[in-house]
């Protein structure tokens, strides 16, 4: 028999895409920051609501891992998530080009939510800035 | 073929999930119609449809005697005299023209100031705002960490030159209950006006204005399992409160609101304030026994939650939690199978925290975190167990996703780092 399908309850302000990154968020995780390897960004602050951590294991100058925590709203979680998933695998150059812009579009963000990929953005470079500093002092 | 097709279609669906709605648990906001409620406005929603100012035929006469009913209904909830209640559109037209028409006519007598609280509904404050810009003046009353007024501080505050004190009996976002008898007192022996917005109290506390010594008070029908729409303000005769009308006409409503009433709307906030005052106790015993084991189980099973609010003297159906650490936009929409609401910044239009949270002296960081749970007539124990087991489980999920926690659990003082300002 043929089943209605209805969406349970309706999302008029997320897009799935964001949902899907809460439900099932990737890259979720923490390394440890003394590693010589891993570089780490934290932007933002709790009293803007926004607070995003991001790390990366770097190796022969790729990004080999990236792991997220995010204290945000929704569509900070599903940024920053994106953000590890987009630098995967990329050169430290190659990472600090991706732009808020590639997030916002991804994800379909609201205007009200840009800010929440700028700070991903930020985060990204706060992140690869923190490896390039430890990597010169060796 | 059918089954091709039906193969098709269900490989073309997204998501399937059972049909069904959340559980409403936002009793602060509006509340459902009471079916009695219903019941009672049918007449005047079909076959009773007469203009109950119409006084030449009996098609007016029938729904003015039921309007006049109503007013005597919810006259007696408020235990005042029906000539002293003025049907309006809602809470918001009820304040609006308390504080704009005593203001306004008091302005005669020279008193040109104004006293109200920093927590009060936007509805409130937006009136004050704008009468400030015309040229009075407003103080607005700063609040304890549990949202209460200092009753010495508004004593001082009140001089020859108030004109009215407006104290929303109970806040809608925090629940606190102000001490309004004390309230009515000094307002009496200052002789000022003393107007409160009871939108949220009426039907959860007992009201008494002649004990309480309250002047002038608005009610709205939709927080009371009433219809959307409809709204009253009791206007003092003994001794007579004088007020500008807001809206000018053909003078009905002693002069005080003209425009045709809604029969129908008018009996269903009629009758659900009777059966408001009828329930009051057996409401507030189910919705308080709900809200503490709602509560218990959950500062139990969750670290780190903190209840706003007044811990005694609060709405028994609001529970305005901070899970910190977890942003609250995140966990309402983990929270999906639940209708709740939030004081973060996020959720609302602006991106600035709540500012009742702001004002009760709760930091900007935990602001963002919080939840607003609203109990009602209808809640069942099983919602409530459903929503302690969706809670635990998507604050400990997202406490997971949190550099916050993560930070804590390491044994960093939070209040100490530098953060960075986003660019």
């Amino acid at each position: 028999m043929l089943r209605l399908v209805k969406y349970a309850i309706p999302f008029r302000r997320y897009h799935e895409k964001v949902i899907e990154y809460y439900e099932n968020p990737k890259n979720a995780g923490s390394f440890d920051k003394n590693d010589k390897s891993v570089g780490t960004g934290i932007v933002g602050a709790p009293a803007c609501g926004d607070v995003m951590k991001l790390q990366i294991k770097v190796k022969d100058g790729k990004i080999q891992e990236a792991v997220f925590k995010t204290f945000g709203c929704a569509s900070a979680i599903a940024s920053s998530s994106y953000a590890t998933e987009w630098i995967t695998g990329l050169t430290l150059d190659e990472a600090i080009n991706l732009k808020n812009t590639d997030i916002a579009k991804y994800l379909q963000l609201p205007p009200i939510k840009l800010h929440c990929s700028m700070l991903a953005e930020d985060a990204v470079k706060a992140a690869v800035r923190d490896f390039q500093k430890k990597d010169e002092k060796k | 073929m059918l089954k091709v097709i039906s193969r098709l279609l269900s490989s073309l669906a997204v998501k399937e999930e059972i049909v069904g709605r959340s559980s409403y648990m936002d009793f602060q906001a509006t509340t459902p119609l009471d079916p009695r409620v219903l019941d009672e406005m049918m007449p005047y929603l079909t076959y009773e449809y007469g203009n109950p100012h119409s006084r030449t035929h009996a098609y007016g006469w029938n729904t003015e005697k039921a309007v006049e009913k109503a007013r005597k209904q919810v006259a007696d909830i408020l235990k005042c005299d029906s000539k002293e209640i003025v049907f309006t559109s809602g809470a918001t037209e009820s304040n609006n023209t308390a504080l704009k028409g005593v203001a306004k006519f008091n302005l005669q007598k020279g008193k040109s100031k104004i006293i109200t609280v920093q927590t009060e509904h936007k509805c409130i404050l937006d009136t004050c705002r704008h009468l400030q810009e015309e040229g009075f003046e407003v103080v607005y009353l700063p609040v304890d960490k549990h949202g209460l007024i200092d009753l010495e501080l508004l004593d001082k505050t009140i001089d020859e030159k108030t004109s009215i004190v407006s104290i929303m009996t109970a806040n809608n976002e925090i629940g606190t209950i102000q001490p309004v008898a004390e309230i009515g007192k000094i307002c009496r022996n200052k002789k000022v006006l003393f107007h409160t917005d009871a939108a949220q109290a009426i039907g959860k506390i007992n009201m008494d204005v002649n004990a309480m010594n309250i002047d002038l008070l608005s009610l709205s029908s939709h927080k009371l399992y009433g219809p959307k729409g409809i709204g009253a303000l009791y206007v003092r005769r003994k001794p007579r409160v004088r007020l500008n009308p807001l809206i000018n006409g053909g003078g009905q409503e002693r002069g005080l609101r003209s425009g045709t009433l809604a029969p129908a709307l008018a009996v269903g906030l009629g009758a659900a304030c009777e059966i408001a005052s009828i329930e009051l106790q057996s409401d507030t015993d189910h919705i308080t026994q709900l809200a503490k084991k709602f509560y218990k189980v959950i500062i139990e099973k969750v670290p780190d939650v903190i209840l706003n609010g007044h811990p005694v003297h609060r709405l028994c159906g609001n529970l305005n939690l901070s899970f910190a650490y977890v942003e609250g936009e995140s966990l309402i929409m983990a929270l999906k199978h639940l209708a709740l609401s939030s004081g973060s910044a996020c959720t609302s239009a602006s991106l600035e925290p709540s500012y009742v949270l702001r004002a009760i002296g709760v930091s900007e960081d935990l602001a963002h975190t919080s939840l607003r749970i609203g109990i009602g007539r209808f809640t069942t124990e099983a919602e409530i167990d459903y929503a302690i087991e969706l809670v635990e489980k998507h604050v400990k999920k997202l406490r997971e996703l949190s550099p916050l926690w993560e930070m804590v659990q390491e044994g960093v003082d939070l209040q100490n780092i530098q953060w960075s300002q986003p660019k």
